[in-house]
């Protein structure tokens, strides 16, 4: 035992006999140790986010601000700087591609009003309505979260399918059977397109509403009710007076991701129409799909996305401004 | 502590494994680095994807009995294909050789990702002098090495439905634009049409008014590439076109939103009488009907005696086959190539997608001389004209097809297709092209 044990005793010992400098040095080191630790962890999350994310939008912006047609696809990297060529077409509203940009733009912001509104009223509604509990209620708040559970191309092809004109089942009911319509209508070409696009998008997404809203109502105290029924509130003031205010934070984190899905979706058009939307329903982000891939114009694509970035950062920092200031003054 | 060391070396080699990884990129140019396996994209060409996949898995074997070369085939369907071309290209990385639309070859020609096939490459396949004429003139702009060589060759026609001509008394089908009208009102009757079309399938809107373009003697570009989609016979030509629905209301106006070959449906159980397709025969068996109750004769031309010039009544429609630039099997894809247009292949693949060969040999195999497939033939040497090879082809197929889409829209909903209405969407084709 003795034997082992001299080396190591004798090493201790000859370290702690070395000059001062190693001795204030290791604390320090371990402090560094201490705290870099936590960015070290950290710094494979921090590059995977760069990677996946950041990288991506950085190049985009970067093409945007290149000539990358098809003649550089290649060699895109080595493609021409083109400066603010891109975004002068773009935004120059007196030429067909400006106008058209615009035009659809128009349509999809007209598009995303009125979807995002129907989805948070039948969302907002049917969660109220399922909030007192009844027999089978299980049975239809699972129901009604079915579109919402279905791949997305699953569901728009069915759509698709549904309201073609001469064999789809919207015309069937209309015409057919209910007579609504003296010649079946299109639905899927001319301006119908944007009712078509309007349910499906509806019905797509108001589900996503229920869910959020079934969860922010668990959160009200039910004594609140209790307390209101006593002093005579009947049930449409107890909804304007404590279910909405309760909802208040909720609504505002709803509002904005319906807001920012809507106006960014691509599957439903996309799916729905196909490569050439019809004028009435087409959105900006099928035109901008349009504008890259079927004209092999990237840097006019990259430019169209940019600008769209842009306006959804001025309207998501407009909107998280205006109603934080509204329930500060709400709260105080 | 050691759990700490752990954690931060484990850190620091994810990192660093990230960083390689967003590092990394593609090769250029072609090599030899993996001579012992190429990747296939195939187009879809029969009925269905399986069906390619039968068709084309047996005849990959064959060749790999006789290179010891695999060939991983993919086939990629035709709403996938162009996109799927265009982001390999720009990454670098994708097949070894690939099939193209034709009217594609010059636009992706433009983008430099597939090799040239100069006369020493086309020395390495048995020579340039193989292949028909008229297919070689839809492989690249003129004056380039061809970005591709052709492997099937199709060609549009009439196809019409027996049954429904015998029932409305008709013994011939018509030769004239004039004829396909007035026959096509007497089909017209008991909710039964008198010719089908895809209003919504860009490339076919693309592919009629191109040829209707041809016998109004204009083309939609002028001699040095340039977009010239207003001129007189070009608005004549769209119009002529829509106006089988807006005027003479020969084709129903459901057909208005046509684009996965609906029409082709509505032929087969008899609702529409004829329609005007590129070799239909397989489409037609695969839905049911046999070859004796269609019939198939030349597209229709304004004096009824197909030719060159006004007298053309199809594009140059085919597949070509490609080889990427970037293989990594530059040998093995000339092979694979070779293989592919040789006679004995050739004659297996074409009669099993009911298209014409483009090799001469080949064609003169007796199974092309059919009385369906001789139609067909003919068309294609005498009265087909390819589409024009401009690097823009592809933009010309969106913009002008879309026009034609939203013209049909317009007939459908019943609104008059006048001139200044079909020369103003085709002005607003014109302007969204790419400026020169």
């Amino acid at each position: 035992m003795t034997t082992t044990a001299s080396p190591e005793a004798g090493e201790r010992t000859a370290r702690t006999d070395r000059p001062g400098a190693q001795a204030p040095r290791a604390p320090r080191f371990g402090r560094l140790r201490r705290i870099g630790l936590p960015y070290l962890l950290l710094l494979p999350a921090l590059l995977l986010e760069l990677l996946v994310h950041l990288v991506p939008m950085a190049t985009g912006i970067a093409v945007s601000f290149k000539e990358l047609t098809q003649f550089y696809l290649r060699d895109w990297i080595n493609s021409p700087w083109a400066a603010l060529e891109n975004y002068r077409v773009a935004l120059d509203f007196d030429a067909p591609v400006g106008q058209a940009l615009l035009s659809s733009f128009a349509t999809t912001c007209l598009f995303t009003a009125l979807s995002v509104a129907l989805c948070w009223v039948l969302g907002v509604s049917a969660a109220i309505f399922l909030q007192e509990s009844f027999r089978g209620r299980g049975i239809l708040r699972t129901l009604f979260l079915v579109p919402y559970a279905l791949p997305v191309y699953a569901a728009v092809i069915t759509w698709s399918f549904m309201f073609q004109r001469d064999n789809g089942l919207i015309n069937h009911v209309l015409h057919d059977q209910l007579g609504l319509a003296d010649t079946p209508p299109f639905w899927l070409i001319g301006e119908n397109s944007f009712v078509a696009l309007l349910v499906v998008s509806v019905w797509k997404g108001w589900p996503f509403a229920f869910l959020i809203v079934t969860a922010g109502l668990q959160n009200i105290p039910r004594d609140l009710y209790e307390a209101a029924a006593l002093d005579g509130a009947g049930i449409p003031q107890q909804i304007r007076r404590i279910t909405l205010p309760s909802l208040r934070p909720v609504n505002q984190v709803l509002v904005l991701v319906l807001f920012l899905w809507t106006f960014n979706d691509f599957n439903t058009p996309f799916v729905l129409f196909g490569n050439a939307a019809p004028e009435s329903a087409n959105l900006i982000s099928l035109h901008i799909y349009q504008s890259s891939f079927q004209t092999w114009n990237f840097g006019l694509g990259s430019a169209m996305s940019v600008l769209l970035l842009l306006f959804l950062l001025a309207v998501t920092s407009a909107y998280l401004l205006f109603t934080s200031r509204g329930r500060q003054a709400g709260d105080a | 502590m050691r759990r700490n060391k752990a954690a931060s070396v484990g850190a620091l080699v994810l990192s660093l494994a990230l960083t390689s990884a967003a590092c990394g990129g593609g090769t250029s140019g072609g090599s030899n680095e993996q001579p012992k396996t190429l990747t296939y994209w195939a187009s879809n060409q029969g009925a269905s994807i399986e069906v390619d996949k039968k068709v084309l898995q047996p005849e990959l074997d064959k060749f790999e009995k006789e290179t010891g070369i695999k060939v991983k085939l993919e086939v990629v369907p035709w709403s996938d294909l162009l996109n799927r071309i265009m982001t390999a290209s720009t990454t670098g990385r994708g097949p070894d050789v690939l099939n193209i639309g034709n009217t594609w070859s010059a636009s992706l020609q433009a983008g430099g990702a597939l090799m040239p096939w100069d006369d020493a490459a086309f020395q390495k396949i048995g020579g340039k002098d193989k292949f028909v004429e008229s297919a070689l003139g839809s492989t690249g702009a003129e004056g380039k090495p061809p970005a591709a060589v052709p492997l099937y060759s199709m060609a549009y026609a009439l196809y019409y439905n027996k049954k429904l001509f015998k029932e409305a008394g008709i013994s011939k089908p018509p030769a004239t634009w004039d004829e396909l009208v007035s026959t096509g009102k007497k089909l017209t009757k008991d909710g039964k049409a008198g010719l089908g079309v895809e209003g919504s399938n860009l490339s076919n809107n693309i592919h009629q008014v191109f040829v209707l373009g041809k016998q109004h003697g204009v083309d939609f570009f002028t001699p040095d590439g340039k977009a010239d989609f207003t001129s007189d016979g070009a608005v004549a030509a769209v119009k002529q076109y829509v106006d089988l629905m807006a005027t003479h209301k020969i084709v129903p106006r459901g057909n208005a939103e046509y684009e996965q070959n609906q029409s082709l449906s509505d032929f087969a159980t008899d609702k529409t009488a004829m329609v005007l397709w590129q070799t239909a025969a397989a489409t037609f068996a695969a839905k049911g009907m046999s070859e004796d109750e269609w019939g198939v004769a030349p597209a229709p031309v304004q004096s009824g005696a197909p030719g060159q010039g006004k007298g053309t009544n199809s594009m140059v429609a085919g597949i070509n086959l490609a080889v990427f630039k970037n293989t990594k099997n530059s040998e093995g894809a000339m092979k694979f190539v070779e293989f592919m247009s040789s006679d004995g292949e050739q004659k297996i693949l074409n009669k099993a997608y009911g298209s014409i060969p483009p090799v001469k040999t080949a064609q003169q195999d007796p199974a092309f001389n059919g009385p369906g497939i001789a139609t067909l033939r003919e068309t294609l040497t005498t009265s087909a004209a390819a589409l024009p090879q401009v690097p823009e082809e592809s933009q010309f197929e969106t913009v002008v097809g879309t026009a034609v889409k939203e013209l049909f829209a317009e007939a459908a909903a019943g609104r008059p297709v006048t001139d200044q209405l079909v020369r103003a969407k085709l002005d607003k084709a014109q302007q969204q092209m790419p400026k020169k």
